[in-house]
């Protein structure tokens, strides 16, 4: 099987050249396949985060290379970046990061508002996966009144509003209880089954045992465990 | 096109979303703003009026005015002076005219008296400017009583009040049959306190004026254009008292408004980030910041806009009258035609609306070229 990304020789320095310069990923070499679950597993610092930005193209490696479906994306340019996050990659923060003060709908469609398609068709697009992830009663409802599990599922349904082939969730479960941790790993894999590449970090071991993961990546100290 | 259309639409409905989430903030900055338009604006459309109404008024003041002097002091005209300077070739019409200033204790108001040579009111009736009625609190068929040159008390019938149209220059005028303003001010029915003329052709007016000024070497020559750049000084003066307050204001708003505009805070820039990394690209955040910055300070200049225009031209300006109009006790109170200069549209708009504009679009440039993960921890 092909990879689908690719990290060659990958470091990740953050305030670089300073006294408080922090190597967070150390010459990583790693291939991820198409359609397959993977997680990034290992303890705080180990890098894990860091390294699910740099797979998504929402940081920019030091030095080394990303490729992304056999294109070198690590030195293109913002607006081009910007271009193959918008259509390969879709992302579930550990802290949802939805906007305040909008409703779940709203939170939903804001991937999809500089697309050039209409309002009615990415309102339809959002109930349609509001619906399917179980929240069709709060799509109006603002997004801080949601439980944690609810808020979840609406950061989900915005990963999956522009139809990307990776999902990418940093610590997913982090928050959740054991009941919820696994409606989320069953989410995952009906996303697997219709033909998405899923990447998550996780330390939990329960995420990483599970039965619907393929794959199991360790870090440690910011570098790929063999 | 189409699809252009849609992002900005949804671009639009975000922004006023984002707006929304920090009303009291925005609020309270959009009502400053258009405090600071309404100053501005209010100024700018009254004086603006002004001028028009003043020229539209001179229009039809006679092209060259003289007064004698004597000693550098007012002396009155006579007929034998009128007489020759009506032949100054050039000259088609001379008319000499009659009026004073009188003080009036009672409405402590000066009044102008003049006894015109066309049409005057009947002997024992005046007609009246409307500060005038406004002060005594005349109206047609009052008595008015004032005190004469010889002391005694004069009695005269109100028969008419000018309309509040022409208040601009005859707010304070009182006008009399020439005998009754001989008896008032005693004096002969052969002086005058100056002369108009009229000039044949306009071109010459300035050559005319110079022959006229020769012929009668101790008289002081006035030309209408010089009497329009006499008010147009005098409006420019007040405003300028006016603007420089408006700008110590302005400038104080600026700072405010630069200071929310140029810096974003944690907030804002952990949105951007929030934004850039479900998918939007840069353009997309510049559009958005665009579009609020202009929602403001577009909004903010209009709201400010309007109101000046309610303010000055269905409020009588009430609020900045006494710093500008204040050339003669009686205020006129005068209806302004409504009027723009696009001119100074223009320039009010670009000195408000494009800063500000421009102000929230560099922080937000700067915020949307990092990178989204570095936004969202708060490291860049």
């Amino acid at each position: 099987m092909s990879a689908l990304i690719e990290l060659a020789g990958v470091t990740k320095v953050f305030h670089e050249g300073q006294h408080n310069a922090l190597v967070a990923l150390c010459d990583v070499d790693l291939a991820l396949e198409a359609g397959r679950i993977t997680v990034l597993q290992g303890p705080s610092g180990s890098g894990k985060s860091t390294l699910l930005s740099v797979l998504g193209c929402l940081a920019r490696p030091t030095s080394g290379r990303v490729r992304v479906a056999g294109e070198v994306v690590s030195n293109l340019p913002e607006a081009f970046l910007a271009d193959v996050r918008r259509r390969t990659f879709g992302f579930v923060f550990q802290q949802f990061h939805l906007i305040g003060g909008l409703s779940a709908r709203t939170n939903v469609m804001l991937p999809a508002y500089p697309t050039g398609r209409t309002h009615s068709e990415i309102a339809r697009r959002a109930a349609e996966l509001l619906g399917q992830l179980g929240l069709e009663k709060l799509t109006d409802a603002r997004v801080e009144w949601l439980s944690g599990g609810e808020q979840q599922r609406v950061a989900i349904a915005r990963a999956l509003i522009n139809d990307p082939r990776v999902v990418i969730a940093d610590e997913p479960t982090a928050n959740l209880d054991s009941a919820l941790s696994a409606e989320f790993l069953g989410i995952l894999a009906g996303l697997r089954d219709e033909g998405r590449t899923v990447i998550m970090s996780s330390h939990d071991p329960r995420v990483c045992e599970a039965a619907v993961v393929d794959r199991v990546v360790r870090l440690l100290d910011g570098k790929v465990e063999a | 096109m189409r699809a252009w259309i849609n992002r900005q639409s949804l671009l639009v409905d975000y922004t006023l979303s984002a707006l929304a989430r920090h009303g009291g903030r925005n609020l309270g900055l959009f009502v400053v703003y258009s405090g600071i338009v309404f100053v501005l604006a209010s100024t700018m459309l009254f004086t603006d009026a002004l001028r028009r109404e003043a020229r539209l008024l001179l229009a039809h003041s006679p092209e060259v005015l003289l007064q004698k002097l004597k000693a550098g002091r007012h002396a009155y005209l006579t007929r034998e002076d009128l007489e020759s300077l009506g032949q100054v070739r050039g000259v088609s019409r001379v008319e000499g005219r009659r009026w004073g200033y009188f003080y009036d204790p009672v409405a402590g108001a000066n009044y102008t008296l003049m006894a015109p040579g066309v049409d005057p009111p009947d002997r024992g009736r005046i007609d009246v400017g409307d500060g005038v009625a406004r002060a005594r609190g005349l109206a047609v068929g009052d008595t008015l009583s004032l005190r004469s040159a010889a002391g005694g008390l004069f009695v005269l019938v109100v028969g008419r009040v000018f309309s509040a149209e022409s208040s601009l220059v005859a707010a304070d005028l009182v006008l009399m049959h020439p005998t009754d303003w001989e008896a008032f001010f005693q004096l002969p029915g052969d002086v005058f306190t100056d002369a108009a003329f009229t000039v044949d052709n306009p071109q010459e007016v300035r050559n005319v004026a110079r022959k006229i000024g020769e012929r009668l070497p101790e008289a002081r020559v006035i030309l209408r254009e010089e009497l329009l750049r006499t008010y147009a000084s005098l409006f420019d003066w007040r405003e300028g008292i006016l603007l420089a307050l408006a700008g110590i204001a302005a400038a104080a708003f600026a700072i405010l408004a630069w200071n929310k505009a140029s810096g974003l805070s944690a907030d804002e820039r952990r949105e951007i980030g929030i934004l850039k990394a479900i998918g939007w690209d840069t353009r997309a955040v510049l559009t958005m910041k665009m579009w609020e910055g202009a929602l403001i300070s577009g909004g903010a200049f209009a709201v400010g806009f309007l109101a000046a225009w309610v303010h000055v031209f269905h409020l009588e300006a009430a609020l900045i009258v006494p710093v500008l109009e204040g050339w003669s006790v009686l205020y006129p109170r005068f209806v302004l035609t409504p009027a723009v200069d696009a001119v100074s549209l223009l320039t009010l708009g670009l000195l408000t609306v494009l800063p500000y504009t421009l102000a929230t679009l560099v922080p937000a440039w700067r915020a949307a070229v990092t990178d989204p993960d570095q936004m969202m921890r708060g490291t860049e």
